[in-house]
This record gives C-alpha cells, structure tokens and sequence, in this order.
C-alpha cells in the first residue's frame, strides 16, 4: 500500500510540483518551436513521452550494467534508438505529423528532460518507479505544451485542433503564431505557473539550466561564475 | 557568379531570418542561461561557430557514407556520437596543442555535446539536400546568427536588471518576453535576403 501511495506521488509531482516546462525550465527549444498548433504540440508531447517512459525503463534496468565513467553516452545511445523507433512509426502512420514535426523530432535525442530525468531519477531506481515518474514528467510536458499550443492557436490562427472559431478567424493575431509570440505566451505563462506557485508558498520557476542539465557535473563554467560572483561580492566588502 | 551568389544567400538567410535562436528556436538553453554577461555569451557562441563548422564537415562523408549503404535509418543515433566523440577529442588536442584557445573555448565545450543547435544544423542540412559547400556556409551562418543573438540579448540583459519589473514577471519571465520582441526585429529581414541575393 504505501508503496502504491509513493508511486502516485511520482506520477503526479510531474504535473504540477515539478512540471518540466513551466517548472524546471527544462526542454525549451521544442516547447517554443512545436506549439504553433494544438496538433503539433500534442505530438510532439506524445511522442517525447514515448521515449521518456522506454528509456526510463531500460536505463532503470540497465543500471548495474552500465559504468559509472561512460553513463551518459550509455544514455545517448538508449534514448537515441528509442528517438529512431518512434521516428519510423511517425513517418509511417502520421505523415503529416512528421511534417509538421520536421527537425524537432529527430531533435527528441537532445531534449534535456529525457537525458535530465535519466541521469537524476531512472540511474538511481527501479524500474517501475523509473517507467511511473517518465510516465509523470510526459503527461505534464505535454499538457504543458498543449496548453500553449492552445493559446497561440486560438490567439494565431483563430482556430483550435483545425477547427476554426467562428469570431476568431475573421481576424488573426498573426504574431501568435511566429517565432515572437512563442517566447511571448511562454513568458506569460511561466509567470502566471510563478503566481500560482506564490500563492501555494512554493518557490518561484528559476532557471536551473545547470543543475537540472546532465552535463552539470562535466562542465566548469557553472563553478567558475559562481567562484567568480563570491569573488566581486569579497571585493565589494573589502571596497566597504 | 551565381554559386557564390546563392552561397552568400544561405549565409545570410542563416544569420538573419532564419535565426536559429530568434526563428527556429534551437539552442535555447544557452541563449537564456549564458547571455548575463557579454564576455561569456562570446566565448560560448566562438566555440558553438566552431563546432557547428566542425561537425558539419566530419557528419557529411559519413552521411554520404550511410545513404550509399542505404542506413539512412541509422542518422540520428550516428550524428550524435559523432558529435559528442568530436566534442571530447576537439577539447582534448586543444588542450594538448593550443592551450591559449582551450583556456578561451574549453568550458563551453561539455555543454555543446548536448546542444540542439549543433545537431539541428546537420540535420537541416541533409533535409534541405545541400551539397558540401552549401553546407558548411549554412553551418557557419547558423553560427554566426547565434553569436549575434547571444550577444544583442546580452546587452537586452544588462540593460534589463535596472528596470522595475512587476513581481511575478521577474527573473525568466521577463527574459522570455524581453527575447520576443527581440525576435520581432528579426522578423523585420523577412524578404530582404531574397530581394538581395535571390
């Protein structure tokens, strides 16, 4: 019983507490890019959540085999494959999505949520829990990007999931659904995800780029700005 | 002529109006998490022109390589071991041989492994068909665009911790919208490259 009670709990801090997009800022590129439409945004969501959940599991299983020292091009390869099967099965029974999709499929390989939730969680537990907490982070990516798909498609395009909307579609805010109103609904969102979480008495989105970022223990320009920031805070004491 | 006239037209498309940052949004997580300070936003984009420039070179034989054995299936799994294999042996022989330009690029090297922007550039490269040259002139634009985007939106940055920001729009959310009206000056070179050069 409490067992099933803490994997309820990995499923479900996906969707709120620790919502890959709107949270932990993580997967940024394919958030602005794919969700011009609430089609695309849902596809992109599914399909990374398909491999979110096969390489949870087969990192989660593969755990004792792989050495600590190669771990991550280990995960490469792992998510990489995964990457190729559901790029196969797109093209081959959505065609249009793949269209649609076009880079930002391929492009799955390098999305910092999957290498991210590898290295913090999969690496480290079973691989139920591993398969229930990807399961968790991509259902709350895609609402996440379906949520923005939705508000630059109704805003953009004056349509939702293709189907326009009678008032909207006479006159479209273009610039919804170009390049500026990504940036523009995803600021607005992650500020309002930042009120909600205020209100709850929970911390506020950062960009955690470098912690949540798998390469964060590799690379030295983290240590470096922080050495450097105590560095000038010493030498506005030592002016004082 | 007219080679030259179309290379300098997928530079320029590749530096401005299909930025990779401000218009097709790769690249990303550096573009919000490095730009604070100028100094950085330059080292990072020197070393993204870099690897961009590099992996282009070593991914097209190899891609040619696959198509004639018919393994194109096999692109995306290749290309990324190829890039971070030549990430760690570019990092490893500037170490070795050129210390003064590891010293400037070498911190930055880690993090490209598992940028987007890198692999994206040859991906695109082999979905639009460009031949080598082409190729390497969309890799190095595609670089330079990022450096130019990196470095305007460092001084957006600076310039932006002294205003008064309402409270919830603090921090990313600003940046996000401060990078959305950067991104629609960009938009502003929409058909200029074509009138140009096309």
């Amino acid at each position: 019983m409490a067992e099933k009670k803490s994997l309820g709990k990995e499923f479900s801090k996906g969707l709120l507490a620790e919502n890959p997009t709107l949270r932990l800022v993580l997967g940024t590129c394919p958030t602005l890019a794919t969700t011009t439409s609430v089609t695309s945004a849902l596809g992109m969501g599914l399909a990374a959540s398909v491999v979110l959940v096969c390489s949870n599991i087969v990192i989660s299983a593969l755990r004792k085999v792989i050495p600590d020292k190669v771990r991550i091009p280990a995960y490469v390869v792992v998510i990489a494959s995964f990457v190729t099967i559901v790029q196969m099965l797109v093209k081959a029974f959505a065609p249009e999505l793949d269209e649609q999709l076009g880079v930002y499929l391929p492009l799955i390989v390098v999305n910092c949520i999957i290498l991210g939730r590898a290295e913090a969680f999969a690496s480290k537990n079973p691989v139920l829990a591993s398969a229930v907490d990807g399961l968790g982070m991509g259902v709350g990516f895609t609402a996440a990007l379906f949520l923005m798909g939705a508000v630059r498609e109704i805003l953009g395009a004056g349509s939702f999931a293709g189907i326009s909307i009678p008032v909207l579609s006479g006159n479209p805010m273009l610039i919804f659904i170009l390049p500026p109103g990504g940036f523009f609904v995803y600021g607005i969102l992650m500020a309002t995800a930042n009120r909600i979480a205020e209100s709850r008495g929970k911390p506020r989105a950062e960009l955690r780029g470098c912690e949540a970022c798998p390469m964060a223990s590799s690379c030295k320009l983290n240590k470096r700005e922080t050495e450097s920031e105590g560095a000038s805070v010493e030498s506005k004491e030592a002016a004082n | 002529m007219e080679m030259t006239k179309g290379l300098l037209a997928i530079l320029m498309t590749a530096i401005l109006t299909q930025n990779f940052v401000l218009a097709k949004f790769l690249g990303i997580c550096p573009f919000l998490g490095v730009s604070k300070k100028l100094n950085t936003a330059v080292g990072m984009s020197a070393a993204v022109i870099f690897v961009m420039a590099l992996a282009t070179a070593v991914c097209y034989p190899i891609n040619t390589l696959l198509e004639s054995k018919d393994l194109s299936y096999l692109q995306t799994i290749v290309f990324i071991l190829v890039i971070a294999a030549l990430v760690q042996l570019v990092e490893i022989v500037l170490k070795k041989y050129i210390p003064s330009l590891y010293n400037a690029l070498g911190i930055y090297l880690p993090l490209i492994t598992t940028n987007c922007a890198v692999l994206g550039v040859v991906i695109l490269n082999i979905d639009n068909g460009y031949n080598f040259a082409q190729s390497m002139f969309n890799s190095v634009g595609a670089g330079l665009g990022f450096m130019l985007a990196m470095v305007m939106f460092a001084g957006v940055r600076e310039r932006m911790e002294s205003c008064d920001v309402p409270k919830f729009m603090r921090g990313l959310p600003i940046t996000l919208v401060a990078a959305s009206l950067v991104s629609v000056s960009f938009l502003g070179f929409t058909g200029i490259v074509d009138n140009i050069f096309g």
